[in-house]
């Protein structure tokens, strides 16, 4: 027998009318780092929520052994004994509480029902030390970077002696720095006999630190790709993921660039709540129709702010400049006046600012230009229907029904939902901020067209991306942004990752 | 009966509380029996309901976007105070009292509305201290004192039946003509709709479904109206809440207005980005309840026949139980005006059902509250199922 710490054996998971898992079979080696990569939709939380009783034995056929045991887990509570423990993409953490307090949480260091605090902050420090962080036990975890909080909740899967660690796309929120600290973490926990699954878009680091990589589409296996001896490149497991050779990651393109349409001139606006603070400073930008052009800068340089502040002042004070759109000086006052303008602002964060969760798809894709679909005040449902329709065929979300609750979708699909939306509203110029967070590789390539078809259209799009290799693939034109200022403007043919970088810290490009 | 199944399945939420109302009606039947079922006992179940009903209406557009209302029965008695003052001690023609009290209302929804959304104070504090600035000032107008009688005319609201064109005798012929005429538009409705559906090569549900739907729909139609008619006919109360029910229906199911109420409840941020006044659309929906409120309050002091300090006392807490047991949801954006009166009338058939069985006050209230609280567990059990 080998030295396997987990095998799920055929497992077949169905919800009405849907087979989300079918035949699944997965084996983590014991001390491994196994990859789980997949889709949108492929199966990768379905079956980690079945190993974790979150989906209680029974609701689902087939076998799991976990040292070669048989589990049959009615809760998590049951898994996490064993030391089976889930690092979910949005935390788990209590803001308010400390660091320690945290780490400890239901699970409390106690005699007697007594906190015993001591001995919570000795232990805390400890656990602090082995995940490689620099705080106080004392710290609440809301004065803490995402980063950081991250590496809580591995200390926190510690306290609980976890033996093998789930780790759902890490990195999805953090900056490369503390991505990189993350990777090194998982290594070094591996060291200690720590075995993790890893399930993560992020194909480079899958490819860096992974022994295994386990291929999931449309709820089968397709492979397990031994890594331990040579690193296995990203085309390589794209091929599996897709089910065909992604020659390049983005599509071919013929810009067709027309005149210039929006401009944003001397534009200055002050942090909303520290109101002496200025967050944008003498911005001037220009975009012209069928024209891609990408904002880089790191995180805080200002660029989602900027692009909410341009889009109906939607954040900031004592905003300051012009805008003009076709040569004419606008008024942008409210988001509703920006989407009278043409303005379409798609959020980084569509759970928050993009989608109303609980409605279902085709209100959500209406929502921002319901007169489109009216008599008077009055909606037709029946046109809204053909219309969300269409969007979903154009857009491929894959549902069988507008009807669906967006809630219920997956992250790539729900992106889908969003662009939707704003290209339902009919724009002129098009803000995409991070508009491919979260998301698979074959879901990314499919928006990436859409923003391809759109510029092809005649709109003028602005995205703004954290992934330097996305602002470089898509743009005709980049601007780069560091602390609240613009510090360089590059042509495609001009930019690469050197100097874009550069220009990002402020440490002088070119 | 797969589709049947899939059918029900998909809106356990809107069926589950028709199928509990007709269990919870075909109990007293059973009970009382057979007298919760007399046409004199339907005529008064929905004169003694029909203010809550309004009230409810209100409610449940509060709720949707996520706001509550603890005001409104402070409201029902300021409003039947202000009618009190203006009518029997002021002489005041009941026409410009009524239109003076509905303004009121409505002014009052402006204060508590400017509170909650442009000051951003939570509406549960607002309304709070709405319920007793309401009260208070109702007992500084009325000086703690009762005033009685109202003339008839202004009685007439509560009282009041629909006069029978015809003049039948023995039986209401209008009731029967009215009868008649809404079963034939029902069917016309749901017939153009589903030929709409077609033209569009939607899926439609099968027609054998479509038309029992109709059938029971139209045989409960017919059979209550036929009871109102063997008594006196349509009274006044019902008039208003079904005006009220087609008119909010259509506001919320069909209109851009109705939609970014629910928009407003199921994601004010997301609503925001959308170019959706948020706060303008809490704003009204406070100057609609507080409208509705001051019309459920001269229902109210119509039926009482006088205006007193204890007037609507609770009342605000059995329409929101209505709305909640109408499927609406704490945090927002979810819940339907057809819910809403359906809780309602659950409400309503159990305090007349146990009337007339006698069952004292004491356990009225504890029966009630463990009803709201089965029918809420038992949509957030359906929820956390599906």
């Amino acid at each position: 027998m080998s030295a396997y710490i987990l095998e799920m054996e055929s497992i077949t998971k169905t919800f009405p009318g849907v087979k989300a898992l079918d035949d699944v079979n997965l084996q983590v080696e014991q001390g491994e780092i196994h990859a789980l990569v997949g889709e949108n939709g492929a199966g990768k939380s379905t079956l980690m929520k079945v190993l974790s009783g979150v989906y209680p034995y029974g609701t689902y056929d087939g076998k799991i052994l976990f040292e070669g045991q048989e589990c049959q887990f009615k809760n998590i509570k049951q898994s996490e004994e064993l030391g089976i423990v889930i690092i979910h993409q949005e935390l788990a953490l209590s803001p308010f509480l400390s660091i320690a307090e945290n780490i400890f949480l239901g699970n409390e260091r106690q005699s007697k029902s007594m906190i015993k605090w001591q001995e919570t902050f000795a232990q805390s420090k400890k656990l602090l030390e082995r995940v490689g962080l620099k705080e106080s036990p004392e710290t609440p975890v809301m004065e803490i970077g995402v980063g950081k909080q991250q590496l809580v909740e591995i200390a926190k899967a510690l306290s609980k002696n976890v033996k093998l660690l789930i780790l759902d796309e890490p990195t999805a929120a953090l900056n490369e720095t503390d991505s990189e600290n993350l990777l090194k973490l998982l290594l070094e926990l591996k060291n200690q006999g720590i075995s993790s699954i890893l399930i993560s878009h992020k194909l480079n680091e899958v490819s860096a630190v992974s022994d295994s990589i386990t291929v999931l589409r449309d709820g089968q296996t397709i492979e397990t790709i031994d890594a331990t001896n040579e690193k296995i490149s990203e085309d390589r497991i794209i091929k599996g993921m897709v089910g065909r050779e992604l020659t390049s990651r983005f599509p071919e393109r013929v810009p067709k660039i027309g005149e210039t349409i929006f401009e944003v001139k001397n534009w200055n606006v002050y942090h909303p709540q520290q109101t002496d603070r200025k967050v944008i400073r003498d911005v001037n930008i220009h975009l012209r129709s069928g024209e891609i052009v990408g904002i880089a800068g790191l995180m805080g340089a200002g660029r989602t702010e900027f692009a909410m502040s341009i889009f109906g002042k939607s954040y900031g004070k004592k905003i300051s400049g012009e805008l003009y759109k076709n040569g004419k000086l606008i008024q942008v006052n409210t988001v509703s006046q920006a989407i009278d303008h043409g303005i379409a602002y798609v959020s980084e964060d569509r759970k928050t600012y993009g989608l109303n969760l609980i409605e279902d798809i085709k209100r959500n894709i209406t929502l921002a230009n319901l007169t489109r679909i009216s008599n008077g005040s009055v909606v037709d449902e029946n046109k809204e229907i053909m219309e969300a329709q269409q969007l979903r065929e154009k857009l491929n979300i894959k549902t069988p029904s507008v009807k669906q609750i967006v809630g219920n979708l997956s992250g790539g699909n729900q992106q889908k939902v969003v662009l939707s939306k704003w290209i339902f509203a009919e724009p002129n110029i098009l803000i995409l901020d991070e508009p491919t967070r979260g998301i698979d590789v074959g879901a990314k390539y499919e928006i990436y067209s859409q923003i391809n078809e759109l510029a092809e259209e005649g709109l003028a799009v602005l995205v703004i991306s954290s992934e330097l290799p996305e602002v470089l693939g898509l743009s005709d034109r980049i601007y780069v942004m560091n602390e609240g200022r613009i510090t360089g403007e590059l042509s495609s043919a001009q930019a690469n990752q050197e100097n874009v970088m550069h220009l990002m810290t402020g440490t002088g490009g070119n | 009966m797969q589709t049947l199944i899939h059918l029900f399945r998909n809106n356990i939420r809107e069926y589950g509380m028709v199928i509990a109302l007709v269990f919870i009606t075909a109990l007293f039947w059973f009970l009382t029996d057979g007298v919760n079922f007399k046409p004199l006992n339907i005529t008064n179940l929905i004169l003694q309901n029909g203010f809550i009903l309004v009230l409810a209406i209100g409610m449940v557009l509060v709720i949707i976007t996520g706001n509550i209302d603890l005001s409104v029965g402070s409201i029902v008695a300021f409003i039947g105070a202000i009618a009190g003052v203006l009518i029997i001690n002021n002489n005041v023609p009941v026409w410009l009292a009524v239109a003076i009290a509905l303004l009121a209302g409505a002014l009052i929804g402006v204060w508590q509305g400017f509170w909650v959304a442009y000051v951003g104070i939570p509406s549960f504090i607002v309304t709070l201290a709405g319920m007793l600035i309401f009260r208070g000032l109702t007992l500084y107008l009325l000086d703690g004192q009762s005033l009685a009688p109202f003339p008839e005319s202004f009685q007439k609201i509560s009282s009041g039946f629909i006069p029978d064109v015809f003049g039948g005798a023995s039986i209401h012929i209008f009731t029967l003509v009215l009868s008649a005429v809404l079963s034939i538009v029902l069917i016309y409705l749901d017939f153009r709709k589903r030929k709409i559906q077609l033209q569009y090569n939607f899926e439609v549900i099968p027609i054998w479904i479509t038309i029992a739907k109709l059938a029971l729909l139209i045989l409960a139609i017919n059979w209550f109206m036929y009871q109102l008619a063997l008594n006196k006919g349509i009274p006044t109360v019902l008039v208003i809440v079904i005006v009220l029910i087609i008119v909010y229906t259509f506001i919320m199911k069909n209109t851009i207005m109705g939609r970014h109420i629910y928009a407003t409840g199921g994601n004010k941020k997301a609503a925001d980005l959308s170019g959706i006044k948020t706060k303008r659309v809490v704003f009204w929906v406070f100057v609609n309840n507080g409208l509705l409120a001051a019309l459920a309050g001269l229902m109210f002091a119509a039926r009482l026949n006088s205006a007193t300090p204890a007037a609507g006392n609770m009342l605000e807490l059995d329409a929101i139980a209505a709305v909640f047991i109408g499927g609406a949801s704490m945090a927002g954006g979810v819940g339907t005006v057809i819910g809403a009166i359906v809780g309602g009338l659950v409400m309503g058939v159990m305090n007349n059902g146990m009337s007339l069985i006698g069952v004292g006050i004491d356990w009225q209230q504890a029966i009630k509250g463990m009803v709201l609280l089965i029918a809420v567990g038992f949509d957030v059990y359906n929820k956390n199922k599906g």
